[in-house]
């Protein structure tokens, strides 16, 4: 099953291309990893598959992209689409306010008031994004009090907190520090079972340990995208052979 | 035991024998910081000497006339002045910033204009604003010399001001939080006033506390377009006096000069206090965040 299929995408920043003629089909239910240099174009694909680019002005996007079938670019809603697609980003950003509050917002955001319900969905995020221990006694503290560590589980927990139905991972363990790094990673295995994961990753073995489809990106282009072991055992092309053995330019 | 964190005054000479300009620029500072204590103590002191004497019951009577000059028309005519300018510049410049820092598009025309005529109007003296709000307000929209006409003036003058703290409040506010919004589904405006602007308030209240600041300091704005009649008003038409307006008054009829220094005794009160209720509401909701 794909969740989303991207045909012959292009984007600009101004006059600038960052992204060159992509096409990729992400598989639901499994972890996809985007791997490649720095300034490659990981990034800004992630976000066209949220709109999150819809932001910056001058950006220009053409092609098509399509999610479940439905076109992203087209009559869908883009709150909607955020609420189905969530994201992490690279540095965790808790809002300013409670850890409750934190995750209430999204929820919130979407309608619901229940108190009950409220209750419900912030402990089962916070149980989902393995954090719930160590924060169920401080709900009502600040967001801006957790390790660094924390506040991304937080920020994992806050972005399950709506129901999406993708997790749209920026290099997030790249601000953290092994253990938190391996407790993301375990925790992404574990929400493959229910979620589409697309991870940006400079870290290789990352990518090995956790993906199970691997696409190397190169000057905004996709130079290859194949199952992971595949990929990283037997690659087709002599540039994905050059990074991932570590001898790129 | 004793602290070794921190340097003793034998240690201190020694590094600034090794050299002079760090020990010239030490004491310059140190000047600079005694000579501006000293002459805010001496003007609040002073104020306080010949002001405090005169503060009788007498001042604080509802009815002013030419025997007892009552001050207390003159404070009430002061919160009111404030209370209403506040409430038609403070909402104006609120949104004016968010719609430049949050809703406008980069090389707005608009954007640049906006903020050209705010950094032109926070420069112009408030004669000026006074003799604008005279023609505009009081003749040609037919006000009078009133509550209201004086009250928009000021508005007007604190407008750049609230205007420019407030958005230096919003852009100081990290993208990272709108990117969060945005990224659950949160629409501009919930992402406005759910994340950003709680987090502007501190620095927003700044720049209401200083605008306060100017409104109650103010007289050559209200001279022509709230006169000084010094009644409470019955009605925003009804022309009125601040204790700055009072003070201005009392001073130049030369009669009063003693009463003069009790009326500036309590807007010096009334300053402090309201410094420090606002300092208070501030680290409030810095708390809450
Ligand atoms: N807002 C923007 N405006 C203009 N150019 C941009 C913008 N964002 C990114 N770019 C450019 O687009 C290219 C791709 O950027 P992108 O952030 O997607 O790279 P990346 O692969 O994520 O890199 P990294 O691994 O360093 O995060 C880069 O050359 C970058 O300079
Ligand atoms: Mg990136």
């Amino acid at each position: 099953m794909e969740k989303f299929q991207i045909e012959n995408l292009d984007l600009y920043y101004d006059n600038f291309q960052a992204l060159k003629q992509v096409y990729l089909n992400i598989p639901a239910k499994e972890i996809t990893a985007f791997i490649g240099p720095s300034g490659c174009g990981k990034s800004t694909l992630l976000k066209s598959l949220n709109r999150m680019n819809d932001l910056i002005e001058g950006c220009r996007i053409t092609g098509s992209a399509r999610l479940d079938g439905e076109d992203i670019y087209g009559d869908m809603d883009i709150n909607m689409l955020r609420k189905r697609v969530g994201m992490v980003f690279q540095k965790p950003n808790p809002f300013p306010m409670s850890i409750y509050d934190n995750i209430a917002f999204g929820p919130r955001t979407h309608g619901i008031k229940s108190k009950v319900k409220l209750d419900d969905i912030v402990e089962r995020s916070l149980r989902d994004a393995a954090i719930w221990e160590e924060a169920k006694d401080r709900l009502k503290k600040s967001a801006l009090g957790l390790s660094g560590g924390q506040q991304q589980r937080l920020c994992i927990a806050r972005a399950l907190a709506v129901g999406p139905e993708v997790l749209l991972m920026d290099e997030p363990t790249s601000a953290l520090d092994p253990i938190s790094t391996a407790k993301i990673e375990e925790l992404a295995s574990d929400l493959k079972k229910n979620y589409t994961i697309i991870i940006v990753t400079h870290n290789m073995q990352q990518a090995v340990r956790i993906s199970d489809y691997t696409a190397f990106f190169l000057l905004g282009e996709v130079i290859e995208y194949d199952k992971t072991e595949k990929l990283f055992s037997m690659p087709k092309d002599k540039r994905t052979e050059d990074y991932i053995t570590g001898r790129f330019g | 035991m004793n602290k070794i964190n921190t340097r003793n005054n034998a240690q201190k000479w020694l590094s600034y024998r090794k050299s002079p300009a760090s020990f010239l620029m030490y004491l310059a500072v140190n000047i600079a910081a005694v000579i501006t204590i000293c002459l805010l103590l001496f003007i609040v002191i002073y104020i306080l000497i010949k002001g405090i004497p005169h503060l009788s019951p007498q001042l604080f009577q509802w009815l002013y006339n030419s025997e007892n000059v009552s001050l207390m028309p003159a404070l009430i005519n002061t919160i009111l002045m404030l209370l209403l300018s506040l409430l038609l510049a403070v909402p104006v410049g609120i949104f004016s910033s968010v719609y430049l820092v949050e809703y406008a598009n980069r090389g707005n025309k608009m954007v640049g204009l906006i903020r050209i005529t705010a950094e032109t109007l926070s420069g112009i003296p408030s004669i000026v604003y006074g003799l604008f709000g005279y023609l505009c307000f009081v003749i040609m929209l037919h006000w009078g010399v009133s509550l209201l006409a004086g009250a928009f003036t000021l508005a007007i003058m604190i407008l750049p001001l609230i205007m420019r703290t407030t958005e230096e409040a919003l852009k100081s506010v990290p993208d990272t939080y709108r990117e969060g919004s945005f990224g659950l589904g949160a629409g501009r405006l919930r992402t406005v006033f759910k994340i950003v602007l709680p987090s502007a308030v501190p620095g927003i209240l700044a720049g209401i506390i200083l605008s306060i600041g100017r409104i109650l300091g103010e007289s050559a704005a209200l001279i022509y377009t709230a006169g000084s009649v010094a009644q409470v008003p019955t009605s925003v038409f009804d022309s009125t006096r601040t204790l700055s307006v009072h003070m201005y008054v009392l001073a130049s009829e030369g009669l009063y000069i003693d009463q003069t220094y009790a009326t500036a005794v309590v807007l010096l009160i009334i300053v402090v206090v309201i410094n420090a209720l606002s300092g208070f509401v501030a680290r409030k909701i810095g708390r809450e965040n």
